[in-house]
């Protein structure tokens, strides 16, 4: 909502440099990776060769403009070819091409090289969100936006990182070669980030590689920039690069949490925890669709409140929740999420927004839907 | 230059025309063939280049492989379910380490955790692309479409070979399986075309 | 009969009412159709992209749902491309390649009228899917122009189907086009004329006719090929049944590049013919202009993969694209530098169609550097999917192609009408149209450096400022063309006399018919020497 007057100011931003837009990045940036610093080399090259060819083209277009308009030089002349400096302008390019396409064959030959990885990560597109699985590990876990619905909406003051941020992050140790293995669960997506260099499709039913080795700690935001249907624009990347140590840590913690929630799955949770848990898993999980308020998209995504499904008989609704509706965007989401989160998710859905029936769904209910 | 119709008559019906649109239909007849031509091109494009990394077709060795003790080759498993598809899918064991030309076998293992029959088929991939050439396997369930019954459970072997050839900088394969929700169990009604190029008992 | 054959030996006789353009066979009604058509389809495309780009003033969701969103963005980009660009290129083939060519019709005048007719169909059958989603009867389609698979396929919505048939409906519409270009120019030129006499722009509407003819084809089997796996369980596109959806890419990239150089070789060929009337000098290395444009466009089917550098293709792959896509700089190069030395030394006045030309020279240029950048494989690992890309296409379709379009209808539509246009409005509307569209696409450049990718309803904040100077940029652009339709139809209705000759020194057989040319043009064919 910030920036609704500024189009006039931000015009004077062309011809004098305001220090109030000194965040705003005119050019690529450099990042932190050999891949992105030789992206922003070969760019750098490539846009002054341009700017130069520009310089010269423009200029005696200029000069011939003023110089050789009718008032000035009423007599045109009469030529219409000369051999010499045809030859030479297409020699000429020719030899600036040579020159743009050797250092650009070595940076892309450096970066195509994936071989000798530290450690792999599987990077699954879904619509829409990532998932991240460190193989060898047993850590997998989805990474969804957490913008709230709300500062999409303009009901609330947008974030430092509108868009841009997410429930988990992506960590990878610095000083490691980190290959991301790409796939993608439905349609094509491409995982992007800037810092990094790396864009590669995550395209369904094949691999794709990338890598990256980052020297500095520090978190790397990113966006998925093929477009992959309504909510291409909301699942956003955060890389957090951590020194191996705290990335230990991390990896640990992960493992504990894993663990514990296996656990919480077997015991019986009160209709308060349910609720507490199922609307945040609702809104990190089905809000994008649905909408927080259950309302749904009238013509593309159904509205929950009083909807047959969810009033009627709790084994169809949890059927439809873990294997999904075949031929629309609901997805199976049994492989996805855990019996708890499932449970609480169900029970939410059944009780909030009016829809008050006060049932309720114990993770141990999913646990035995699950054949 | 010739033939310069008077603007009363038909100037569709020279001869020369006629010759000419029936040239230029052929030539729009012929790239329109030469679009669906780009199908088995590609195939045999990727097979050439790895693009992709699909991987051959099963082979049926001949002659026997020479074992390159002197090296380890990493091969690391992926396994994915297309469309959350609701089955439980993934490698015995994560990664194993083989002597290039020695026959090895893995197993997958899938359980369907629906309360439906659920056909499903694995399309391979094999990482970084170029090495897919290497990569040649004598069995795998993804040469056939695999039925699993509610709840049913069942091991999925792979037999392979990384070819002795294996260039010396290649030494972390990746080899993913997808299984994708059968086409026909997608569309009971529909008789699936008999497209011999594209028929899957004859793909991976 | 007898009536009929009466009726054709009375030359300037034209038939009225509705019928004369249902059932036209005159190539200058059909001309005016199509330009007409594509007029309209500007405006209907250009309000699609004021909606996007409204959204888009702001951060955050204030107009529409992503959804639709995506569905502005297909149909802006499926408009613009195949409603607009081509249709008015076709339409300035059939005025003034007879006109040009010392001819006094379309070679196939019947197929003419048929290939018009299938466009309205076509767009119909689009509009009628964002219609219904108007209406909430699911969405129009919203898998980009370019509807990779297997989001316009296994995840497509219905109106996928209405998509399919309307391309395929534009295909033939274009082929035919195509064929009957092919036909005039091989049989109908005047005696005299050969092959190296013709105008530029026969000669690049010469060579863009083969190129819709080789590619046009291959673009209605990728859809073919959607249909039959959408509907009759064929897997071209779909992994599940030994298909692949990069190879979507692949066929409709094929199909793509090829189509890029259709939307601008015209283009060249209009500039060529204006910029030496006003400098009144002929063009500079006319050959050089003939083999530059037939080596673009045989270049033009090699350099498809550039667009796909992101798909993870083998390394020698990239290269091979980068370096054939770097070639194509050369050709281009050469025409650049052709048309400056046209100007050089020559005694240039200002008119309207002078200005767009040389705005054209300029920033189709600009287009052409940040192409040369794109094609650098590492760079294009930042730039694909940005709106750097964006920038980068407007540059040329907008400001290339739009531009030379423009530049064409106020250079021809003397000839057309027998009136002058408004000068003075003509060079009001091309000031707001330079200065608004530079504001409108060249920050595209930056907020794409700086990372926002395209065909998103909604950005981070940092992306915030440019936008919004696009956005007002868009406005003015896009009311500045009411200025354009203003004009014309003012020149339709009259206005000043034009002379046969319209412009001092103008050269072509065209200039030597009366204005408005006659409802039958070359009756009697003229001797080229």
């Amino acid at each position: 909502m910030r920036a609704v007057s500024r189009p006039i100011g931000l015009a004077c931003l062309l011809l004098a440099s305001n220090p109030s837009f000194a965040d705003y990045q005119l050019n690529l940036e450099p990042g932190v990776t050999s891949f992105s610093q030789g992206a922003y080399n070969i760019h750098t090259i490539v846009m002054w060769i341009c700017v130069i060819i520009g310089i010269v083209v423009y200029g005696a277009m200029t000069y011939s403009i003023l110089k050789h308009r009718k008032t000035n030089h009423p007599n045109p002349a009469k030529f219409d070819d000369n051999t010499t400096i045809e030859i030479l302008w297409t020699i000429i390019p020719v030899l600036i091409l040579i020159a743009i396409a050797v250092p650009a064959t070595k940076v892309l030959l450096a970066m195509e090289d994936t071989s000798n990885s530290d450690m792999s990560i599987k990077v699954t597109g879904y619509q829409w969100k990532w998932h991240y699985d460190y193989i060898g590990e047993d850590v997998s876990f989805f990474s969804n936006m957490s913008t709230p619905m709300d500062q999409i909406k303009n009901k609330e003051a947008k974030g430092e990182n509108y868009l841009l941020e997410v429930d988990n992050h992506m960590v990878i140790p610095t000083n490691k070669k980190v290959r991301f293995l790409f796939t993608a669960n439905d349609v094509i997506h491409a995982w992007w980030v800037p810092a990094f260099g790396v864009k590669k499709d995550a395209i369904p039913g094949f691999i794709n590689e990338g890598w990256a080795q980052v020297a500095e700690p520090g978190i790397y935001r990113g966006q998925c920039a093929e477009l992959c249907g309504a909510n291409h624009g909301y699942m956003p990347i955060v890389v957090e690069a951590k020194s191996e140590q705290d990335y230990l840590a991390w990896l640990d913690e992960k493992k504990a949490a894993k663990a514990a929630a296996d656990a919480s799955a077997d015991k019986t949770w009160s209709m308060d925890e349910l609720m507490a848990k199922g609307e945040a898993a609702y809104n990190t999980n089905c809000s994008a669709c649905h909408m927080p308020t259950g309302e749904g998209l009238p013509g593309a995504f159904p509205g929950l409140i009083n909807s047959p499904v969810v009033m009627g008989d709790i084994a169809r609704h949890i059927e439809v929740v873990l294997e999904g509706v075949p031929g629309t965007g609901m997805q199976a989401f049994g492989p996805q999420l855990n019996d708890a989160d499932l449970a609480a998710i169900i029970t939410y859905e059944r009780n909030a927004w009016g829809n008050n029936t006060g049932d309720m769904v114990q993770p141990s209910d999913i646990k035995a839907a699950r054949k | 230059m010739n033939a310069q119709p008077k603007p009363d008559q038909q100037p569709t019906q020279t001869p020369d025309n006629r010759r000419l649109i029936r040239r230029l239909l052929l030539l729009v007849v012929m790239m329109f063939g030469f679009g669906y031509a780009l199908v088995p091109l590609y195939d045999v494009f990727c097979e050439i280049t790895g693009l992709n990394g699909k991987t051959g077709d099963q082979v049926v060795l001949n002659k026997q492989q020479v074992v390159d003790e002197s090296r380890l080759v990493k091969v690391v498993f992926l396994a994915s379910l297309n469309d959350s598809m609701p089955w439980s899918f993934k490698p015995e064991q994560s990664f194993i380490e083989v002597h290039p030309g020695k026959p090895t076998t893995v197993n997958y293992i899938a359980k369907n955790i629906s309360d439906k029959n659920l056909t499903g088929q694995a399309v391979p991939s094999v990482a970084p692309g170029l090495a897919a050439a290497y990569f040649q396997k004598t069995e795998c369930f993804c040469f056939t479409q695999q039925e699993l019954r509610p709840g049913e459970e069942k091991v999925m072997p792979v037999t392979f070979i990384v070819d002795s050839q294996l260039p010396q900088k290649m030494n972390e394969l990746i080899l993913s399986y997808t299984f994708f929700t059968s086409k026909q169990q997608d569309r009971k009604t529909s008789a699936p075309l008999a497209l011999s190029l594209h028929n899957q008992d004859q793909k991976l | 009969m007898n009536a009929v054959i009466e009726e054709h030996h009375d030359h300037d006789h034209k038939p009225t009412g509705i019928g004369r353009w249902l059932f036209s066979t005159n190539h200058k009604d059909i001309g005016t159709m199509y330009l007409w058509f594509a007029f309209i389809m500007f405006f209907v495309g250009g309000s699609l992209a004021l909606i996007i780009r409204a959204e888009l003033f702001q951060p955050g969701l204030q107009i529409v749902e992503p959804d639709f969103f995506n569905q502005l963005t297909t149909l802006h980009g499926l408009i613009m491309v195949f409603g607009v660009i081509m249709p008015a290129f076709v339409g300035l083939a059939n005025w003034q390649l007879p006109l040009m060519i010392g001819a006094p019709d379309m070679a196939l005048p019947r197929m003419n009228n048929w290939s018009f007719w299938l466009l309205p169909a076509a767009f119909g059958l689009l509009l009628a899917s964002l219609v219904m989603s108007l209406m909430g009867m699911g969405s129009a389609p919203n898998f980009g122009w370019t509807f990779y698979a297997p989001l316009s396929t296994t995840y497509g919505p219905n109106s996928t189907d209405f998509f399919i048939f309307s391309v395929h409906l534009m295909g033939i519409s274009s082929v035919m086009g195509a064929i009957n270009v092919i036909a005039t120019i091989m049989n109908m030129r005047a005696p005299g004329m050969n092959y190296m006499k013709m105008p530029i722009f026969v000669w690049t509407w010469f060579i863009t006719a083969y190129l819709l003819i080789a590619v046009m084809p291959v673009l209605a089997g990728a859809v073919t090929m959607m249909l039959t796996d959408r509907h009759f369980g064929t897997s071209f596109f779909d992994a599940a049944g030994g298909g692949d959806p990069v190879m979507f890419q692949h066929i409709f990239w094929f199909f793509g590049h090829p189509e890029v150089y259709i939307m601008i070789l015209p283009a060249f060929g209009i500039i060529s013919q204006i910029v030496p009337t006003f400098s009144r000098k002929p063009l500079f290395g006319y050959s050089s202009m003939v083999y530059a444009t037939a080596s673009i466009a045989f270049l033009s089917f090699i350099v498809w993969a550039h667009h796909m550098f992101t798909t993870g293709m083998p390394v020698a792959g990239e290269l091979f694209f980068m370096y054939s896509t770097m070639l194509i700089a050369v050709p281009t190069g050469v025409k650049v530098f052709n048309w400056v030395s046209t100007m050089w030394k020559g005694s240039l006045t200002f008119e309207t169609p002078m200005l767009f030309a040389i705005a054209f020279i300029f920033l189709f240029t600009m287009g052409g550097f940040t192409g040369l950048m794109l094609c650098i494989v590492p760079a294009d690992f930042q730039y694909h999917d940005t709106y750097f890309v964006v920038a980068h296409f407007h540059y040329v379709l907008v400001t290339g192609a739009a531009f030379s379009i423009m530049a064409a209808v106020y250079y021809w539509i003397p000839k057309w009408t027998g009136n002058m246009y408004d000068e003075k409005l003509g060079k009001l509307h091309f000031w707001l149209t330079l200065v608004s569209s530079n504001v409108l696409f060249f920050p595209m450049h930056f907020i794409g450096l700086a990372g926002m990718p395209r065909r998103i309803p909604d950005y981070a904040l940092q992306f915030t400022e440019f936008n919004q100077i696009a956005t007002v940029g868009a406005f003015v652009f896009g009311f500045s063309q009411l200025i354009f339709l203003y004009v014309v139809i003012k020149c339709v209705r009259g206005g000043k006399k034009a002379s046969s000759e319209v412009w001092e020194g103008a050269k072509g057989l065209e200039f030597d018919l009366p204005s408005p040319a006659p409802f039958h043009s070359h009756t009697t064919p003229p001797q080229v020497k």
